[in-house]
Protein backbone atom coordinates (compact mmCIF):
# COMPACT_ATOMS: atom_id res chain seq x y z
CA UNK A 1 0.00 0.00 0.00
CA UNK A 2 1.44 3.34 -0.98
CA UNK A 3 1.74 6.34 1.32
CA UNK A 4 -0.53 8.53 -0.81
CA UNK A 5 -2.80 7.04 -3.46
CA UNK A 6 -4.87 8.95 -6.03
CA UNK A 7 -7.37 6.79 -7.89
CA UNK A 8 -9.21 7.86 -11.07
CA UNK A 9 -9.59 11.47 -9.93
CA UNK A 10 -11.90 13.84 -11.84
CA UNK A 11 -12.64 17.48 -11.09
CA UNK A 12 -15.32 19.36 -12.96
CA UNK A 13 -16.70 22.85 -12.43
CA UNK A 14 -20.08 22.65 -14.15
CA UNK A 15 -19.37 21.72 -17.77
CA UNK A 16 -15.72 22.56 -17.39
CA UNK A 17 -13.64 19.41 -16.93
CA UNK A 18 -10.39 20.49 -15.28
CA UNK A 19 -8.85 17.15 -14.33
CA UNK A 20 -9.69 13.72 -15.63
CA UNK A 21 -8.50 10.21 -14.88
CA UNK A 22 -5.64 11.29 -12.62
CA UNK A 23 -3.98 8.32 -10.98
CA UNK A 24 -0.90 8.46 -8.81
CA UNK A 25 0.90 6.60 -6.11
CA UNK A 26 3.52 8.34 -3.97
CA UNK A 27 5.83 6.89 -1.33
CA UNK A 28 6.82 8.55 1.91
CA UNK A 29 9.74 10.91 1.49
CA UNK A 30 9.24 11.59 -2.20
CA UNK A 31 9.51 15.16 -3.48
CA UNK A 32 6.96 15.45 -6.27
CA UNK A 33 7.40 18.43 -8.56
CA UNK A 34 4.38 19.31 -10.70
CA UNK A 35 4.62 21.32 -13.92
CA UNK A 36 2.09 22.09 -16.64
CA UNK A 37 0.67 24.88 -18.75
CA UNK A 38 -1.02 27.79 -17.01
CA UNK A 39 -4.64 27.00 -16.23
CA UNK A 40 -4.24 23.24 -16.72
CA UNK A 41 -5.31 22.40 -13.18
CA UNK A 42 -2.17 22.19 -11.04
CA UNK A 43 -3.59 24.38 -8.29
CA UNK A 44 -6.85 22.46 -8.53
CA UNK A 45 -4.94 19.23 -7.93
CA UNK A 46 -3.29 20.70 -4.82
CA UNK A 47 -6.68 21.94 -3.61
CA UNK A 48 -7.97 18.39 -3.88
CA UNK A 49 -4.96 17.08 -1.94
CA UNK A 50 -5.69 19.76 0.65
CA UNK A 51 -9.45 18.99 0.72
CA UNK A 52 -10.12 22.62 -0.04
CA UNK A 53 -12.10 21.24 -3.00
CA UNK A 54 -13.83 17.87 -3.27
CA UNK A 55 -13.22 15.54 -6.22
CA UNK A 56 -16.12 15.08 -8.64
CA UNK A 57 -15.12 11.45 -9.03
CA UNK A 58 -12.38 9.25 -7.66
CA UNK A 59 -10.64 9.41 -4.30
CA UNK A 60 -7.42 10.25 -2.54
CA UNK A 61 -6.16 8.28 0.41
CA UNK A 62 -3.31 9.00 2.78
CA UNK A 63 -1.78 5.94 4.48
CA UNK A 64 -4.78 3.89 3.47
CA UNK A 65 -7.40 6.28 4.85
CA UNK A 66 -9.58 8.46 2.65
CA UNK A 67 -8.85 12.16 3.10
CA UNK A 68 -11.16 14.08 5.43
CA UNK A 69 -13.43 16.47 3.49
CA UNK A 70 -11.78 19.55 5.00
CA UNK A 71 -8.19 20.73 5.50
CA UNK A 72 -6.41 19.45 8.60
CA UNK A 73 -3.07 19.49 10.36
CA UNK A 74 -1.94 16.29 8.56
CA UNK A 75 -1.36 18.37 5.40
CA UNK A 76 0.65 21.58 5.55
CA UNK A 77 0.64 24.23 2.84
CA UNK A 78 2.60 27.24 1.61
CA UNK A 79 0.91 29.43 -1.00
CA UNK A 80 2.57 31.88 -3.32
CA UNK A 81 1.18 34.74 -1.19
CA UNK A 82 -0.98 35.36 1.91
CA UNK A 83 0.43 32.34 3.71
CA UNK A 84 1.25 34.12 6.96
CA UNK A 85 -0.95 36.13 9.30
CA UNK A 86 -0.25 39.86 8.92
CA UNK A 87 -1.44 40.72 12.45
CA UNK A 88 1.04 38.40 14.18
CA UNK A 89 4.78 38.79 14.60
CA UNK A 90 7.15 36.23 13.13
CA UNK A 91 7.35 34.31 16.40
CA UNK A 92 3.59 34.45 16.98
CA UNK A 93 3.00 33.20 13.44
CA UNK A 94 4.87 30.01 14.27
CA UNK A 95 3.50 29.68 17.80
CA UNK A 96 -0.10 29.93 16.68
CA UNK A 97 -0.16 26.38 15.32
CA UNK A 98 1.04 24.94 18.63
CA UNK A 99 -1.42 27.15 20.49
CA UNK A 100 -4.30 25.84 18.37
CA UNK A 101 -3.38 22.33 19.55
CA UNK A 102 -2.75 23.21 23.18
CA UNK A 103 -5.56 25.69 23.93
CA UNK A 104 -8.87 24.74 22.30
CA UNK A 105 -10.90 27.50 23.98
CA UNK A 106 -8.51 30.38 24.60
CA UNK A 107 -6.37 29.76 21.53
CA UNK A 108 -3.45 31.02 23.63
CA UNK A 109 -1.00 29.37 25.98
CA UNK A 110 0.25 30.85 29.24
CA UNK A 111 3.11 30.39 31.68
CA UNK A 112 5.46 27.44 31.30
CA UNK A 113 3.55 25.93 28.38
CA UNK A 114 3.80 29.22 26.55
CA UNK A 115 7.54 29.35 27.12
CA UNK A 116 7.95 25.79 25.86
CA UNK A 117 5.89 26.66 22.80
CA UNK A 118 7.96 29.79 22.17
CA UNK A 119 11.19 27.81 22.49
CA UNK A 120 10.01 25.17 20.01
CA UNK A 121 8.96 27.93 17.63
CA UNK A 122 12.31 29.74 17.95
CA UNK A 123 14.07 26.50 17.15
CA UNK A 124 11.99 26.09 14.00
CA UNK A 125 12.67 29.72 13.05
CA UNK A 126 16.39 29.08 13.46
CA UNK A 127 16.11 26.11 11.09
CA UNK A 128 14.72 28.36 8.35
CA UNK A 129 17.15 31.18 9.14
CA UNK A 130 14.81 33.69 10.75
CA UNK A 131 16.31 33.88 14.25
CA UNK A 132 17.01 37.58 13.89
CA UNK A 133 13.48 38.51 12.85
CA UNK A 134 11.27 36.99 15.55
CA UNK A 135 9.77 40.31 16.66
CA UNK A 136 8.95 41.72 13.23
CA UNK A 137 5.59 41.75 11.49
CA UNK A 138 5.32 40.02 8.10
CA UNK A 139 5.05 43.31 6.21
CA UNK A 140 8.50 44.17 7.54
CA UNK A 141 9.97 41.04 5.91
CA UNK A 142 11.20 40.57 2.36
CA UNK A 143 9.30 38.17 0.10
CA UNK A 144 11.86 35.43 0.67
CA UNK A 145 11.72 35.84 4.45
CA UNK A 146 7.92 35.67 4.34
CA UNK A 147 8.12 32.33 2.53
CA UNK A 148 10.68 31.07 5.06
CA UNK A 149 8.24 32.04 7.77
CA UNK A 150 5.39 30.27 5.98
CA UNK A 151 7.53 27.12 5.82
CA UNK A 152 8.39 27.31 9.52
CA UNK A 153 4.74 27.88 10.36
CA UNK A 154 3.68 24.80 8.40
CA UNK A 155 6.52 22.56 9.57
CA UNK A 156 6.09 23.19 13.28
CA UNK A 157 2.91 21.07 12.99
CA UNK A 158 4.91 18.13 11.55
CA UNK A 159 2.47 17.56 8.68
CA UNK A 160 2.55 14.21 6.89
CA UNK A 161 2.66 15.91 3.52
CA UNK A 162 3.67 19.42 2.58
CA UNK A 163 1.96 21.17 -0.34
CA UNK A 164 3.67 24.10 -2.06
CA UNK A 165 1.90 26.10 -4.78
CA UNK A 166 4.51 28.07 -6.70
CA UNK A 167 6.09 29.07 -3.38
CA UNK A 168 9.00 30.89 -5.03
CA UNK A 169 7.12 32.27 -8.03
CA UNK A 170 7.24 35.83 -6.74
CA UNK A 171 10.88 35.82 -5.61
CA UNK A 172 14.04 37.20 -7.20
CA UNK A 173 16.34 34.59 -8.83
CA UNK A 174 19.07 34.90 -6.20
CA UNK A 175 16.65 34.48 -3.32
CA UNK A 176 15.09 31.55 -5.16
CA UNK A 177 18.43 29.74 -5.03
CA UNK A 178 18.65 30.28 -1.26
CA UNK A 179 15.13 28.91 -0.90
CA UNK A 180 16.00 25.87 -3.04
CA UNK A 181 18.82 25.09 -0.66
CA UNK A 182 16.55 25.49 2.35
CA UNK A 183 13.79 23.30 0.94
CA UNK A 184 16.18 20.58 -0.22
CA UNK A 185 17.76 20.56 3.22
CA UNK A 186 14.42 20.38 5.04
CA UNK A 187 13.20 17.62 2.75
CA UNK A 188 16.26 15.53 3.49
CA UNK A 189 16.59 16.19 7.19
CA UNK A 190 12.90 15.84 8.07
CA UNK A 191 12.08 13.07 5.57
CA UNK A 192 9.16 15.16 4.31
CA UNK A 193 6.79 14.11 1.55
CA UNK A 194 6.41 17.19 -0.64
CA UNK A 195 4.21 18.23 -3.54
CA UNK A 196 5.40 21.37 -5.26
CA UNK A 197 3.78 23.14 -8.19
CA UNK A 198 6.18 25.23 -10.25
CA UNK A 199 6.26 27.05 -13.56
CA UNK A 200 9.96 26.45 -13.87
CA UNK A 201 10.83 23.01 -15.30
CA UNK A 202 14.47 23.23 -14.24
CA UNK A 203 13.34 24.03 -10.70
CA UNK A 204 11.18 20.92 -10.84
CA UNK A 205 14.08 18.76 -12.03
CA UNK A 206 16.43 20.26 -9.46
CA UNK A 207 14.27 19.97 -6.35
CA UNK A 208 12.01 17.04 -7.13
CA UNK A 209 12.81 13.39 -6.84
CA UNK A 210 9.99 12.91 -9.28
CA UNK A 211 8.45 15.17 -11.91
CA UNK A 212 4.80 15.12 -12.97
CA UNK A 213 3.59 16.89 -16.11
CA UNK A 214 -0.10 17.79 -16.30
CA UNK A 215 -1.50 18.12 -19.80
CA UNK A 216 -4.58 17.27 -21.82
CA UNK A 217 -4.46 13.92 -23.58
CA UNK A 218 -7.58 14.57 -25.59
CA UNK A 219 -8.34 17.86 -27.31
CA UNK A 220 -11.54 19.23 -28.76
CA UNK A 221 -10.74 22.48 -30.57
CA UNK A 222 -14.43 23.47 -30.61
CA UNK A 223 -15.05 23.07 -26.91
CA UNK A 224 -11.72 23.11 -25.06
CA UNK A 225 -13.47 22.76 -21.72
CA UNK A 226 -14.90 19.33 -22.32
CA UNK A 227 -11.65 17.47 -21.68
CA UNK A 228 -9.46 17.81 -18.63
CA UNK A 229 -5.78 17.38 -17.94
CA UNK A 230 -4.18 14.20 -16.69
CA UNK A 231 -0.61 13.24 -15.85
CA UNK A 232 1.18 12.86 -19.18
CA UNK A 233 4.72 12.39 -17.85
CA UNK A 234 5.78 10.83 -14.57
CA UNK A 235 9.56 10.67 -14.35
CA UNK A 236 12.16 10.07 -11.69
CA UNK A 237 14.47 13.10 -11.88
CA UNK A 238 17.68 11.32 -10.88
CA UNK A 239 18.48 9.76 -14.24
CA UNK A 240 19.68 11.58 -17.34
CA UNK A 241 17.00 12.85 -19.74
CA UNK A 242 17.29 12.60 -23.48
CA UNK A 243 16.99 16.03 -25.04
CA UNK A 244 13.92 14.83 -26.97
CA UNK A 245 12.09 14.04 -23.76
CA UNK A 246 12.98 17.39 -22.16
CA UNK A 247 11.82 19.07 -25.33
CA UNK A 248 8.47 17.29 -25.17
CA UNK A 249 7.95 18.38 -21.56
CA UNK A 250 8.83 21.94 -22.43
CA UNK A 251 6.32 21.84 -25.25
CA UNK A 252 3.63 20.62 -22.86
CA UNK A 253 4.38 23.35 -20.35
CA UNK A 254 5.19 26.33 -22.53
CA UNK A 255 4.08 25.50 -26.05
CA UNK A 256 0.49 25.03 -25.06
CA UNK A 257 0.08 28.09 -22.88
CA UNK A 258 -1.65 30.02 -25.62
CA UNK A 259 -4.13 27.39 -26.62
CA UNK B 1 4.77 71.00 -15.40
CA UNK B 2 1.39 69.31 -15.51
CA UNK B 3 -1.19 70.42 -12.98
CA UNK B 4 -1.44 66.87 -11.61
CA UNK B 5 2.28 66.86 -10.79
CA UNK B 6 2.49 70.22 -9.06
CA UNK B 7 2.71 69.94 -5.30
CA UNK B 8 3.16 72.41 -2.47
CA UNK B 9 5.91 72.16 0.12
CA UNK B 10 4.88 70.95 3.58
CA UNK B 11 4.60 74.43 5.03
CA UNK B 12 2.86 75.63 1.90
CA UNK B 13 0.32 72.84 2.15
CA UNK B 14 -0.54 73.80 5.74
CA UNK B 15 -0.95 77.45 4.75
CA UNK B 16 -3.03 76.45 1.73
CA UNK B 17 -5.29 74.45 4.04
CA UNK B 18 -5.82 77.44 6.31
CA UNK B 19 -6.82 79.80 3.49
CA UNK B 20 -10.45 78.61 3.08
CA UNK B 21 -11.04 78.85 6.84
CA UNK B 22 -9.67 82.40 6.93
CA UNK B 23 -11.71 83.35 3.88
CA UNK B 24 -14.92 81.98 5.37
CA UNK B 25 -14.32 83.90 8.61
CA UNK B 26 -13.54 87.10 6.68
CA UNK B 27 -16.65 86.81 4.51
CA UNK B 28 -18.75 86.23 7.61
CA UNK B 29 -17.18 89.21 9.38
CA UNK B 30 -17.83 91.55 6.49
CA UNK B 31 -21.42 90.37 5.94
CA UNK B 32 -22.19 90.57 9.65
CA UNK B 33 -20.81 94.09 9.88
CA UNK B 34 -22.79 95.18 6.83
CA UNK B 35 -26.08 93.90 8.29
CA UNK B 36 -25.41 95.27 11.77
CA UNK B 37 -24.53 98.74 10.49
CA UNK B 38 -27.93 98.82 8.80
CA UNK B 39 -29.83 97.40 11.78
CA UNK B 40 -28.01 97.02 15.14
CA UNK B 41 -30.75 94.63 16.35
CA UNK B 42 -30.23 92.22 13.48
CA UNK B 43 -30.10 88.63 14.81
CA UNK B 44 -29.17 86.70 11.71
CA UNK B 45 -25.40 87.31 11.59
CA UNK B 46 -24.22 88.31 15.07
CA UNK B 47 -20.86 90.03 15.55
CA UNK B 48 -17.92 88.02 16.87
CA UNK B 49 -18.26 89.90 20.16
CA UNK B 50 -21.80 88.53 20.58
CA UNK B 51 -20.43 85.01 20.14
CA UNK B 52 -17.88 85.67 22.84
CA UNK B 53 -20.61 86.87 25.17
CA UNK B 54 -22.81 83.88 24.41
CA UNK B 55 -19.96 81.43 24.98
CA UNK B 56 -19.10 83.21 28.19
CA UNK B 57 -22.73 82.99 29.33
CA UNK B 58 -23.21 79.32 28.36
CA UNK B 59 -19.84 77.81 29.16
CA UNK B 60 -18.10 79.90 31.79
CA UNK B 61 -20.92 81.07 34.07
CA UNK B 62 -23.45 78.96 35.93
CA UNK B 63 -26.99 79.26 34.63
CA UNK B 64 -29.01 81.74 36.63
CA UNK B 65 -31.97 79.40 36.83
CA UNK B 66 -30.33 76.05 37.63
CA UNK B 67 -26.78 76.91 38.62
CA UNK B 68 -25.38 74.54 35.98
CA UNK B 69 -22.86 75.22 33.26
CA UNK B 70 -25.24 74.54 30.37
CA UNK B 71 -22.67 74.20 27.62
CA UNK B 72 -20.72 71.50 29.45
CA UNK B 73 -23.85 69.78 30.66
CA UNK B 74 -25.12 69.64 27.06
CA UNK B 75 -21.77 68.38 25.78
CA UNK B 76 -21.57 65.65 28.38
CA UNK B 77 -25.14 64.49 27.80
CA UNK B 78 -24.66 64.33 24.04
CA UNK B 79 -21.30 62.59 24.17
CA UNK B 80 -22.65 60.03 26.62
CA UNK B 81 -25.54 59.17 24.30
CA UNK B 82 -23.27 59.11 21.29
CA UNK B 83 -20.79 56.80 23.04
CA UNK B 84 -23.52 54.39 24.17
CA UNK B 85 -25.13 54.32 20.74
CA UNK B 86 -21.91 53.92 18.79
CA UNK B 87 -20.57 51.28 21.20
CA UNK B 88 -23.84 49.33 20.93
CA UNK B 89 -23.83 49.54 17.15
CA UNK B 90 -20.16 48.51 16.99
CA UNK B 91 -20.79 45.48 19.23
CA UNK B 92 -23.72 44.40 17.06
CA UNK B 93 -21.69 45.04 13.93
CA UNK B 94 -18.81 42.95 15.19
CA UNK B 95 -20.81 39.97 16.45
CA UNK B 96 -23.19 39.74 13.51
CA UNK B 97 -20.78 40.88 10.83
CA UNK B 98 -18.20 38.29 11.81
CA UNK B 99 -20.77 35.50 12.15
CA UNK B 100 -22.31 36.35 8.78
CA UNK B 101 -18.95 36.57 7.09
CA UNK B 102 -17.34 33.46 8.58
CA UNK B 103 -20.15 30.93 9.02
CA UNK B 104 -21.80 30.19 5.65
CA UNK B 105 -25.16 29.03 6.96
CA UNK B 106 -25.56 32.06 9.24
CA UNK B 107 -24.81 34.23 6.22
CA UNK B 108 -27.38 32.38 4.11
CA UNK B 109 -30.03 32.94 6.76
CA UNK B 110 -29.31 36.51 7.73
CA UNK B 111 -27.56 38.35 4.88
CA UNK B 112 -30.75 39.13 2.90
CA UNK B 113 -32.53 40.12 6.10
CA UNK B 114 -29.78 42.52 7.15
CA UNK B 115 -29.71 43.96 3.65
CA UNK B 116 -33.45 44.64 3.88
CA UNK B 117 -33.12 46.13 7.40
CA UNK B 118 -30.42 48.51 6.27
CA UNK B 119 -32.83 49.98 3.72
CA UNK B 120 -35.25 51.21 6.40
CA UNK B 121 -34.78 54.96 6.89
CA UNK B 122 -34.06 55.16 10.64
CA UNK B 123 -35.80 58.52 11.03
CA UNK B 124 -39.03 56.95 9.83
CA UNK B 125 -39.10 54.63 12.83
CA UNK B 126 -38.10 57.28 15.38
CA UNK B 127 -41.78 57.61 16.47
CA UNK B 128 -41.87 53.85 16.97
CA UNK B 129 -38.83 54.11 19.23
CA UNK B 130 -40.43 56.86 21.28
CA UNK B 131 -43.55 54.73 21.62
CA UNK B 132 -41.61 51.63 22.61
CA UNK B 133 -38.87 53.13 24.77
CA UNK B 134 -40.66 56.25 25.99
CA UNK B 135 -39.09 59.68 25.75
CA UNK B 136 -36.09 58.79 27.95
CA UNK B 137 -32.48 58.10 27.18
CA UNK B 138 -32.97 54.65 25.68
CA UNK B 139 -34.97 55.87 22.68
CA UNK B 140 -32.17 58.24 21.67
CA UNK B 141 -29.48 55.61 22.10
CA UNK B 142 -31.66 53.11 20.24
CA UNK B 143 -32.02 55.48 17.29
CA UNK B 144 -28.23 55.75 16.96
CA UNK B 145 -27.88 51.98 17.22
CA UNK B 146 -30.63 51.27 14.71
CA UNK B 147 -29.26 53.92 12.39
CA UNK B 148 -25.67 52.66 12.41
CA UNK B 149 -25.74 48.93 13.17
CA UNK B 150 -27.05 47.57 9.83
CA UNK B 151 -24.36 49.47 7.96
CA UNK B 152 -21.69 48.19 10.35
CA UNK B 153 -22.91 44.61 10.09
CA UNK B 154 -22.76 44.71 6.30
CA UNK B 155 -19.45 46.52 6.31
CA UNK B 156 -17.83 44.02 8.69
CA UNK B 157 -19.31 41.06 6.79
CA UNK B 158 -17.75 42.49 3.65
CA UNK B 159 -14.36 43.06 5.31
CA UNK B 160 -14.37 39.49 6.65
CA UNK B 161 -15.06 38.12 3.19
CA UNK B 162 -12.15 40.17 1.88
CA UNK B 163 -9.66 38.42 4.14
CA UNK B 164 -7.61 36.19 1.83
CA UNK B 165 -9.07 32.69 1.48
CA UNK B 166 -5.51 31.42 1.97
CA UNK B 167 -5.57 32.51 5.62
CA UNK B 168 -8.60 30.37 6.39
CA UNK B 169 -7.07 27.36 4.64
CA UNK B 170 -3.74 27.93 6.36
CA UNK B 171 -5.35 28.13 9.79
CA UNK B 172 -7.16 24.85 9.15
CA UNK B 173 -3.92 23.16 8.14
CA UNK B 174 -2.53 24.34 11.48
CA UNK B 175 -5.35 22.50 13.20
CA UNK B 176 -7.57 25.45 14.11
CA UNK B 177 -11.25 24.96 14.97
CA UNK B 178 -13.92 27.39 13.72
CA UNK B 179 -13.88 29.09 17.10
CA UNK B 180 -10.09 29.45 17.07
CA UNK B 181 -10.19 30.82 13.54
CA UNK B 182 -12.72 33.44 14.61
CA UNK B 183 -10.92 34.45 17.78
CA UNK B 184 -7.31 34.34 16.61
CA UNK B 185 -7.42 34.98 12.88
CA UNK B 186 -10.58 36.93 12.09
CA UNK B 187 -11.32 39.12 15.14
CA UNK B 188 -7.83 40.59 15.59
CA UNK B 189 -7.78 41.58 11.93
CA UNK B 190 -11.35 42.86 11.90
CA UNK B 191 -11.23 45.12 14.97
CA UNK B 192 -9.08 47.81 13.31
CA UNK B 193 -11.37 47.63 10.28
CA UNK B 194 -14.33 48.03 12.63
CA UNK B 195 -12.75 51.18 14.04
CA UNK B 196 -12.46 52.53 10.50
CA UNK B 197 -16.06 51.62 9.78
CA UNK B 198 -17.15 53.35 12.99
CA UNK B 199 -15.32 56.48 11.84
CA UNK B 200 -17.42 56.39 8.70
CA UNK B 201 -20.67 56.07 10.66
CA UNK B 202 -19.88 58.85 13.15
CA UNK B 203 -21.36 61.44 10.80
CA UNK B 204 -24.73 59.76 10.66
CA UNK B 205 -24.56 58.92 14.38
CA UNK B 206 -24.34 62.66 15.11
CA UNK B 207 -27.27 63.25 12.78
CA UNK B 208 -29.45 60.72 14.62
CA UNK B 209 -28.34 62.06 17.99
CA UNK B 210 -29.24 65.64 17.20
CA UNK B 211 -32.53 64.65 15.60
CA UNK B 212 -33.56 62.64 18.66
CA UNK B 213 -32.47 65.42 21.03
CA UNK B 214 -34.34 68.02 19.02
CA UNK B 215 -37.59 66.12 19.41
CA UNK B 216 -37.54 64.97 23.01
CA UNK B 217 -34.92 65.99 25.51
CA UNK B 218 -34.10 68.29 28.39
CA UNK B 219 -30.38 68.62 27.74
CA UNK B 220 -27.87 68.00 24.97
CA UNK B 221 -26.26 69.94 22.18
CA UNK B 222 -29.10 69.22 19.73
CA UNK B 223 -31.71 70.08 22.30
CA UNK B 224 -30.08 73.46 23.02
CA UNK B 225 -29.83 74.41 19.36
CA UNK B 226 -33.47 73.69 18.71
CA UNK B 227 -34.53 75.37 21.97
CA UNK B 228 -32.82 78.70 21.34
CA UNK B 229 -33.98 78.68 17.70
CA UNK B 230 -37.28 80.05 19.06
CA UNK B 231 -35.47 83.24 20.12
CA UNK B 232 -33.43 83.37 16.89
CA UNK B 233 -30.30 83.10 19.06
CA UNK B 234 -27.80 82.71 16.29
CA UNK B 235 -25.11 83.79 18.79
CA UNK B 236 -25.67 80.48 20.60
CA UNK B 237 -26.54 78.25 17.65
CA UNK B 238 -23.45 78.96 15.57
CA UNK B 239 -20.89 78.34 18.37
CA UNK B 240 -22.73 75.10 19.17
CA UNK B 241 -22.53 74.02 15.54
CA UNK B 242 -18.81 74.81 15.45
CA UNK B 243 -18.34 72.92 18.73
CA UNK B 244 -20.15 69.84 17.35
CA UNK B 245 -17.93 69.99 14.29
CA UNK B 246 -14.82 70.21 16.44
CA UNK B 247 -15.97 67.27 18.57
CA UNK B 248 -16.72 65.14 15.50
CA UNK B 249 -13.35 66.01 14.00
CA UNK B 250 -11.52 65.23 17.24
CA UNK B 251 -13.29 61.89 17.68
CA UNK B 252 -12.40 60.88 14.16
CA UNK B 253 -8.76 61.86 14.63
CA UNK B 254 -8.62 60.07 17.99
CA UNK B 255 -9.95 56.81 16.55
CA UNK B 256 -7.51 56.99 13.67
CA UNK B 257 -4.57 57.51 16.02
CA UNK B 258 -5.64 54.75 18.38
CA UNK B 259 -5.88 52.35 15.44
CA UNK B 260 -2.33 53.17 14.47
CA UNK B 261 -0.98 52.68 18.00
CA UNK B 262 -2.83 49.52 18.91
CA UNK B 263 -2.52 47.78 15.52
CA UNK B 264 0.90 48.75 14.16
CA UNK B 265 0.64 46.16 11.37
CA UNK B 266 -2.64 47.59 10.12
CA UNK B 267 -2.70 49.78 7.04
CA UNK B 268 0.77 48.80 5.89
CA UNK B 269 0.93 46.86 2.65
CA UNK B 270 1.70 43.17 3.06
N1 LIG C 1 -13.82 27.55 -8.43
C1 LIG C 1 -13.73 27.41 -9.77
N2 LIG C 1 -14.83 27.48 -10.55
C2 LIG C 1 -14.74 27.34 -11.88
N3 LIG C 1 -13.60 27.12 -12.55
C3 LIG C 1 -12.47 27.02 -11.83
C4 LIG C 1 -12.47 27.17 -10.42
N4 LIG C 1 -11.20 27.03 -9.97
C5 LIG C 1 -10.44 26.82 -11.07
N5 LIG C 1 -11.20 26.81 -12.18
C6 LIG C 1 -10.70 26.59 -13.54
O1 LIG C 1 -9.92 25.44 -13.55
C7 LIG C 1 -8.82 25.59 -14.43
C8 LIG C 1 -7.55 25.21 -13.74
O2 LIG C 1 -7.24 26.17 -12.78
P1 LIG C 1 -5.95 26.06 -11.85
O3 LIG C 1 -5.92 27.24 -10.96
O4 LIG C 1 -5.92 24.74 -11.21
O5 LIG C 1 -4.78 26.15 -12.92
P2 LIG C 1 -3.21 26.15 -12.68
O6 LIG C 1 -2.66 25.00 -13.44
O7 LIG C 1 -2.88 26.21 -11.25
O8 LIG C 1 -2.80 27.49 -13.42
P3 LIG C 1 -1.62 28.49 -13.05
O9 LIG C 1 -0.36 27.82 -13.55
O10 LIG C 1 -1.93 29.69 -13.83
O11 LIG C 1 -1.61 28.71 -11.58
C9 LIG C 1 -8.83 27.03 -14.92
O12 LIG C 1 -9.33 27.02 -16.24
C10 LIG C 1 -9.81 27.71 -14.00
O13 LIG C 1 -10.54 28.68 -14.72
MG1 LIG D 1 -2.01 27.71 -9.95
Amino acid sequence: MSFLAVRNLWKEYGDHVVLERVGLSVEKGEFVAIVGASGCGKTTFLKLLLSEEQPTRGEISLQGTRLAPEPGSDRGVVFQRYSVFPHLTVLQNVMIGLEFDGAPVMGRLFGARRRACADASREMLATVGLSEATGLYPDELSGGMQQRLALAQALVQSPRILLLDEPFGALDPGIRLDMHELVTGLHESLGLTVFMVTHDISEGFKLGTRLLVFDKIRQDPHSPQSFGASITFDLPTAQERSSGEVHEIEAAVHGSETR
Amino acid sequence: MRLINRRLSRGGAILAGIVPFALALAVYGIASQARLSENPDDKLLPAFSSFAQAIDRMALEPSRRTGEYLFWKDTLASLRRLAKGVAGAAAIGLVFGVSLGVIPWVGSHLSPFVRALSMIPPMAILPVLFIVFGLGESAKVALIIIGSAPFLVREIEQRVRELPREQFIKAQTLGASSWQIITRVVLPQIVPRLVDAVRLTLGSAWLFLIAAEAIASTEGLGYRIFLVRRYLSMDVILPYVVWITVLAFALDALLRRVNGWVFPWYGRAT
